[in-house]
């Protein structure tokens, strides 16, 4: 898959990856930091979050009024995002702006400016991400899910930030959060497309080099505790629509057991793929899926999705059902964890793990059918893990066997390792 | 310089004898094939009296064909990690399939049984429709839906096809039975509406050779089309709050009716509108209400010219504390952009901006495929993708300011807020 890629380390620590892809006349650069959500502390959770919106605000070569239309005259996209691991940064463009890009994202990394009033402004537009995000009770209910399945890791905390460190953040928090991990030593360059990787390793290296190394920022060291018993959460607000989510303690992408858990996550709601920019996006196959079957097909939820995301540390294998009108969450939720405790006491069949290893071999080829997509995997896996899984994982997911799924089963799909949420509408819409 | 820009897409198109058309796109850039069969069976042919069949078609027409089960399909999907969608708009149901290049011939011969043979099993149409009720029901709640679908019920009054919820309501709904569906297909899906667009990993002599043996003998005569009625903007602004308490945000839409796709002012509104509401975060309006004032996280504009005068309309998610001045601000733009106009400088950002996007637009199978099937049917050719940057840079600023000056008229404007806000 990657026979074209090539990798280097700039002497101020700065990891560049290139990949030469020649379909179209394009190129797509990634500027990824190894610091997302799970490094914040109490009190200034969002703070990762914030500190990417305001690096889209201007630098000292690049004033404010000028941001927009660099990339635009290449008749570019830009964009970036933050989740629990990781912030990253992204540019596709006509390979004629890749100077542009580069430099854009070398400003990124030094020279932001944190005007104060900027940062209050963004401030709001924040606090409207959250509430915009609030009006969708699903992703309420996973938020309260994720906090009640760790009592100590910071994945507990979303992404986007508890809104009472968002109202009291400071300019000087985020400024000095930009700085101790916006360093080479904590980025890696990716760049995708129709260019000559000697060329842009040169080209890097001019924007990139003078850069000073800054000090290793500090690691969450931090392991979860195993959960004893089951949690259960129950969010009670008017609505039209109950929701149900299981949480199980899944696997880090680094675990061996991350492979035969996404062929089991595969077998019971439809393979996904790995790549989390892109392939949640269309629909997986899993109209055979076990839990498509039991809660779908048996009419007791209109919809169900499930994610085994690759993160750093072990996080959650989400399961989430929409119950249909009229049916309880109690009948869903029997109905769901009836079929995950049949898997782990009975195991698989040998016909779902062929199904399982044909999608998912047909979701990494669907997933990569961009410049911009193989930037983020490339970028993705050498910040969370390693470029190694991304590389091998079509010949490990081969390799998973039945056994191996059967353990996972056993060994994820514990009920006293589970989270339970519903979200229950409490009728009407006024307060 | 590499091939796409020196010959366009080049695909190829055959129509064969009964009148389906096969278009096919060689791409290799991965060892798929993102297969879209469109047929105009819309939801512009839903009767009043049976909102959201279209949608409801759409749902099951991939559930049951007479020669296999909706078990058989789904085996024969997730064995080999197919990604099947059947989705609707006003105008055409499209099924789209993406597979592995190996998989092709199976799969358009699998799309093609669903299209031609669907077999529209009770117990499938009483599943989906289920489904459907409940998707009704999130959409209630959900002030961002709701606000577009009383837009849009504004904007074209007189259950006009296009001001008519696509999903249809719980009412309607529930009355839909098998044999409407089996009716709906008997009088929309015929070969002379129907267009077949392959792009990927095979040649165009094995799509077409495949396309020729799955449809080449389907024989249905197309039902009458349905008279759309003109969409004239409106002169009197009209405002409408639909409030949701329970809600964090409030959503606002803002729009007008504009033009159809075939006028020849299209590109110029389309470069207003990017001035307006795209470019950059959001354009003017992203300038002003996200960036200067910090009001929301999304707003932009949308132009969707079409068979009858589209919208072009704006969208924000705000505090409820600030829906009037986000409207204000708004009203301001709309007012600024009709006054003053674009500068020439803006123009040729976005004229820029615009064309040089045409590359990236057209990266992927899907991308293609989709850009395939607009061309044909809006009529504009299979060289658009060539023609296209000479339509936008012929573009002048009298053509853009006319345009502006045409279409935006805050004193006309339709405006819906829904969520946690009071009148």
């Amino acid at each position: 898959m990657d026979s074209n890629m090539t990798s280097t380390v700039l002497d101020n620590g700065l990891r560049v990856l290139v990949h030469e892809v020649h379909t179209a006349p394009l190129a797509s650069v990634w500027c990824w930091y190894k610091v997302g959500s799970k490094d914040e502390v109490t009190g200034l959770t969002g703070v990762s979050h914030w500190v990417e919106h305001m690096n889209f605000k201007g630098t000292t070569n690049i004033p404010r009024d000028q941001v927009k239309g660099i990339i635009e005259k290449f008749g570019g996209s830009w964009n970036g995002y933050t989740w629990i691991d990781q912030t990253t940064y992204m540019e596709t463009a006509s390979t004629a702006g890749l100077d542009r890009m580069l430099f854009i994202e070398a400003e990124r990394m030094a020279n932001c400016l944190y005007d104060p009033e900027d940062c209050e402004s963004e401030r709001t537009v924040i606090i409207s991400e959250l509430q915009g995000g609030e009006n969708d009770p699903d992703n309420l209910l996973e938020q309260e899910v994720i906090a009640a399945a760790y009592k100590v890791h910071p994945y507990r905390h979303p992404t986007i930030g508890w809104l009472s460190d968002l109202q009291t953040m400071t300019r000087d928090d985020l400024y000095q959060y930009y700085r101790h991990n916006y360093v080479p030593n904590n980025a890696t360059v990716v760049v995708v497309g129709d260019v000559d990787t000697a060329d842009v390793f040169r080209r890097v290296e001019e924007q990139f080099g003078s850069i000073p190394t800054g000090p290793t920022p500090r690691r969450v060291r931090v392991v979860e505790p195993e959960q004893l018993g089951e949690r259960r959460v129950e969010v009670s607000r008017p609505g039209t629509t109950a929701y149900l989510k299981l949480a199980y303690h899944a696997p880090a992408v680094g675990d061996p057991d991350f492979f035969p858990m996404l062929v089991l996550d595969a077998i019971l709601t439809g393979a996904k793929g790995i790549n989390v920019w892109s392939s949640f996006r269309t629909a997986p196959p899993q109209r055979s899926a076990r839990l498509y079957r039991a809660l779908v097909e048996s009419r007791l939820a209109s919809s169900i999705g499930a994610g085994l995301l690759p993160t750093e540390h072990p996080f959650l294998y989400l399961i989430s059902a929409t119950a249909m009108e009229g049916v309880g969450l109690r009948d869903v939720e029997s109905a769901a964890t009836e079929a995950l405790n049949d898997v782990a006491k009975n195991g698989i069949t040998e016909r779902e793990l062929a199904k399982a290893r044909n999608q998912l071999r047909a979701r990494l080829v669907f997933e990569n059918d961009s410049v911009t997509n193989l930037g983020h995997q490339l970028g993705y896996f050498q910040t969370v893990a390693s470029l190694d899984i991304y590389q091998h994982a079509a010949t490990r997911i081969a390799a998973v066997t039945e056994s191996d799924v059967n353990r996972v089963a056993k060994m994820y799909l514990r009920s006293d390792r589970r989270t339970v949420g519903w979200f229950n509408p409490s009728g009407g819409d006024g307060e | 310089m590499t091939m796409a820009l020196q010959k366009g897409l080049a695909a190829s198109r055959h129509a064969l004898g009964n009148g389906v058309v096969i278009i096919s796109k060689e791409a290799h850039t991965v060892p798929a094939v993102t297969i879209q069969v469109a047929v105009r069976a819309g939801s512009i042919y839903d009767s009043d009296a049976q909102l959201g069949l279209s949608h409801l078609t759409s749902r099951v027409l991939d559930r049951g064909t007479h020669r296999r089960s909706s078990e058989e399909i789904a085996e024969a999907l997730d064995e080999r990690g197919v990604s099947l969608s059947v989705g609707a708009n006003r105008h055409v149901m499209t099924v789209s399939c993406t597979c592995l290049a190996e998989d092709f011939e199976a799969m358009l011969e699998l799309v093609g049984e669903m299209v031609m043979e669907p077999s529209f099993p009770l117990q499938e149409i009483e599943k989906r429709k289920g489904e459907v009720l409940n998707a009704i029901r999130q959409d209630e709640d959900n002030p961002a839906a709701t606000a577009m679908l009383a837009l849009f019920a504004m904007l074209y009054p007189n259950q006009h096809p296009y001001g008519r919820p696509a999903k249809g309501n719980v009412e309607s709904v529930s009355r839909i039975g098998r044999e409407d569906l089996v009716a709906f297909h008997a009088d929309r899906f015929a070969p002379s509406l129907t267009t077949a667009v392959i792009v990927g990993a095979v040649d165009g002599d094995r799509a077409m050779a495949a396309g020729e043996r799955v449809f080449g003998s389907w024989s249905q005569s197309a039902g009458a089309e349905v008279p759309l009625a003109h969409a004239p903007s409106a002169r009197t602004r009209q405002e409408r709050v639909i409030s949701m308490m329970n809600k964090a945000q409030a959503d606002i839409a803002y729009g007008f009716t504009t033009i159809v796709r075939s006028d020849p002012r299209y590109y110029a509104y389309t470069l207003m509108n990017n001035a307006l509401g795209q470019y950059g975060i959001g354009g003017r309006l992203g300038d002003s209400i996200r960036e200067r004032q910090g009001m929301a996280y999304y707003v932009f504009s949308a132009f969707d010219a079409n068979v009858v005068e589209g919208p072009l309309f704006v969208r924000a998610g705000v505090n409820p504390a600030n829906v009037d001045r986000a409207v204000r601000s708004i009203d301001d733009e709309i007012r600024r952009m009709a006054t003053e106009g674009m500068t020439s400088e803006e123009l040729a950002d976005c004229k820029q901006y615009l064309i040089g996007s045409i590359p990236r637009l057209l990266e992927t199978n899907g991308a293609i495929a989709t850009f395939l099937q607009t061309a044909e049917f809006f009529g504009l050719g299979l060289d658009h993708d060539m023609r296209l940057p000479a339509l936008l840079d012929s573009v002048t600023l009298d053509d853009v300011n006319a345009a502006a000056r045409a279409a935006l008229d805050a004193n006309g404007a339709s405006i819906v807020i829904a969520g946690p806000y009071q009148r």
